[in-house]
């Protein structure tokens, strides 16, 4: 029996679940100032629309297409009080499933990642289901986020009406 | 000054109720609408009956289905239809979505490209002119079957203007030239404001919620609530360095048949022709020279009304086209009273540079759509009112706001143009009597 080559360093998979863990639970705590800590500068935060989820923000209409300065001011305006359709907020509940995680160059990750996203307000329920994706990077304390997309499996957002939340 | 069409001609006189839902007082220049004209149940079913099955609606953009076969599908006034350029005319065809053997949908995909639609029921075949081609086992039917009878059904009448397709369940409508009145002189504006072709951009804004769709009609093309309910949005324009004097201001226009805009300067940029800091430095020399190109096209007066004039149109009943920060089609149906569900699309110049393409998205969904910083805050108004309306106690809603004055942009003229035309329509159905 020859020997295994010796390995790449091992996908830390059980940190970056971590991580996602850690993430969701800012956004159901609505702190969203921590959280807005987990990008850099450079990242970008992207939901397709339904019926385009390969959607390219350069040339398809997209839900969200936030760089960094339109998310601080998606954050701004989700913490004010006047950002009615959340004031006063859902409370919500990010689950992350099925992760898997690549290695890319430069010490960058691809995750890709099963969600839901429950979202409860006034008396209704709402559900969001789709596949993140994330393009990370390993930073000293762990991971930054390069790159986060959301791209649903609903149809259509007929029966939540809106994607005023964070996903 | 309002430069009101007369909607008289083209319309049949109905007969009108005796205590109308909608009270246009212009002596104590009051206008109310009665609240059940949004809960009723049946108000609900003689809207469907005398304004859905009875008018021109909007089904799509010829530009998204621009080869031969090419198909989309959606539902029109509620009913599955899908619109297909047939192979061999080239003409924009738009059928009843259902097989005419026993019924089943012969169109099971949102989009694609086809030269036969078979029904996955019984395998009956039809070309893209709606002739039937193909029955199985067409011995069985010992008399023959009459192919030239069991075509594809076409909805009683479609017609477009520039691009825009509509169609119509009334066979004795007017025709849509006529239909759209003033209506069009607008449509013109937004088409040559992009060059004169334009385009439905991919990714389309599919949402409902709960209230109905006549509040939805008067947010659309509401100046009123902009600066208190968008507020968030306003603050975002400052933080990227929008300069907000100057505000909003223009006027409101009654177009004739139900159909009216408002069009009105704002402190938000256009991609067609108005630069501002969220497009960046560098794109200053584009929208200049954008802008003198459309001086050189349409005159200084025109341009400028292109460029720096924004436009929130509704063409009665369903239609929205506004031409704000990018330009939005959108279109909804009530399948109950407090329920609508929403379609909208981007409109935009076929060929667009990638950087100017770039702005326009980043414009559009910065504010519009479910995901933007405007939208949400609308349903939930809408909402909100809806959940009013159950309280009780108030009877009625006051749109008032302008009479006696030649009405602004942030008047409620546009939304009166829209109920008298709705009263008109209804006739008797739109009585207290029968709307409690």
């Amino acid at each position: 029996m020859t020997a295994m080559a010796p390995s790449k360093q091992a996908i830390p998979r059980q940190q970056v679940e971590e991580f996602l863990y850690t993430e969701a639970a800012l956004l159901d705590a609505w702190q969203l100032g921590h959280w807005l800590l987990l990008f850099d500068e450079d990242a970008k935060y992207e939901v397709p629309c339904n019926d385009a989820p390969d959607g390219d923000p350069a040339r398809d209409l997209m839900l969200i297409d936030d760089n960094y300065a339109r998310l601080a001011s998606r954050v701004d305006r989700l913490n004010s009080r006047r950002a009615h359709r959340e004031y006063p907020h859902s409370r919500t509940n990010h689950q992350v499933f099925n992760v898997r995680v690549q290695d890319l160059p430069a010490d960058e990750l691809s995750v890709n990642a099963s969600f839901t996203v429950w979202r409860f307000r006034a008396g209704r329920t709402s559900c969001y289901v789709g596949q993140y994706h994330y393009r990370l990077r390993r930073s000293a304390g762990g991971f930054r986020i390069a790159a986060k997309r959301a791209e649903l499996d609903m149809t259509d957002l007929r029966s939540v009406g809106d994607v005023a939340i964070i996903l | 000054m309002s430069t009101a069409v007369e909607p008289s001609v083209t319309q049949p006189t109905e007969v009108a109720a005796q205590s109308p839902l909608v009270v246009d007082d212009p002596v104590a220049q009051r206008f109310r609408v009665h609240r059940s004209a949004m809960t009723s149940p049946e108000i609900h079913r003689s809207e469907v009956e005398r304004i859905f099955a009875k008018s021109w609606l909007y089904v799509g953009h010829e530009s998204e289905i621009p080869e031969p076969g090419d198909f989309v599908r959606r539902p029109v006034g509620g009913r599955p239809v899908f619109m297909v350029r047939g192979v061999k005319t080239g003409n924009v065809n738009v059928f009843h979505n259902t097989c005419t053997h026993r019924g089943a949908l012969l169109c099971r995909q949102d989009s694609g490209n086809s030269k036969v639609f078979q029904c996955f029921y019984h395998a009956w075949t039809f070309d893209s002119e709606g002739r039937l081609k193909g029955v199985p086992d067409r011995d069985a039917y010992a008399g023959g079957l009459n192919f030239d009878d069991l075509g594809l059904k076409r909805v009683a009448r479609v017609e477009s203007y520039r691009g825009f397709v509509f169609a119509s369940f009334d066979p004795g409508i007017v025709d849509l030239h006529t239909y759209l009145a003033g209506a069009k002189d607008y449509m013109d504006l937004v088409i040559d404001g992009c060059g004169g072709r334009v385009e439905i951009v991919r990714g389309t804004n599919q949402y409902s919620f709960d209230a109905n769709w006549k509040l939805l009609v008067e947010n659309s093309i509401d100046g009123y609530h902009a600066e208190s309910t968008h507020d968030t949005y306003f603050k975002y324009l400052v933080s990227i360095g929008t300069d907000l004097r100057g505000g909003v201001s223009g006027r409101a226009i009654d177009l004739g048949n139900g159909h009216a805009v408002i069009e009105y300067s704002s402190p938000w940029g256009r991609p067609v022709a108005k630069w501002e800091p969220l497009f960046g430095e560098d794109a200053r020399t584009e929208i200049d020279r954008l802008r003198s190109d459309l001086v050189a096209r349409n005159g200084e007066d025109r341009a400028h009304t292109i460029a720096e004039v924004n436009r929130n149109m509704l063409i009665y009943p369903n239609l929205i086209i506004n031409d704000i920060m990018a330009v939005t089609v959108r279109t909804f149906y009530p399948p109950a009273p407090d329920v609508v569900d929403v379609t909208a699309w981007e409109l935009a110049p076929v060929d667009e540079l990638p950087s100017l393409r770039q702005r326009r998205l980043d414009s559009f969904l910065t504010f519009l759509g479910p995901g933007g910083f405007a939208t949400p805050d609308d349903l939930e108004a809408l909402e909100s009112c809806q959940q009013g309306f159950v309280s009780g106690g108030v009877e009625w809603n006051d749109i008032s706001r302008g009479m006696g004055r030649s009405p602004v942009a942030n008047d409620e003229e546009q939304m009166r143009a829209f109920w008298r035309r709705w009263q008109h329509q209804m006739g008797t159905a739109a009585d207290l009597a029968g709307a409690r």
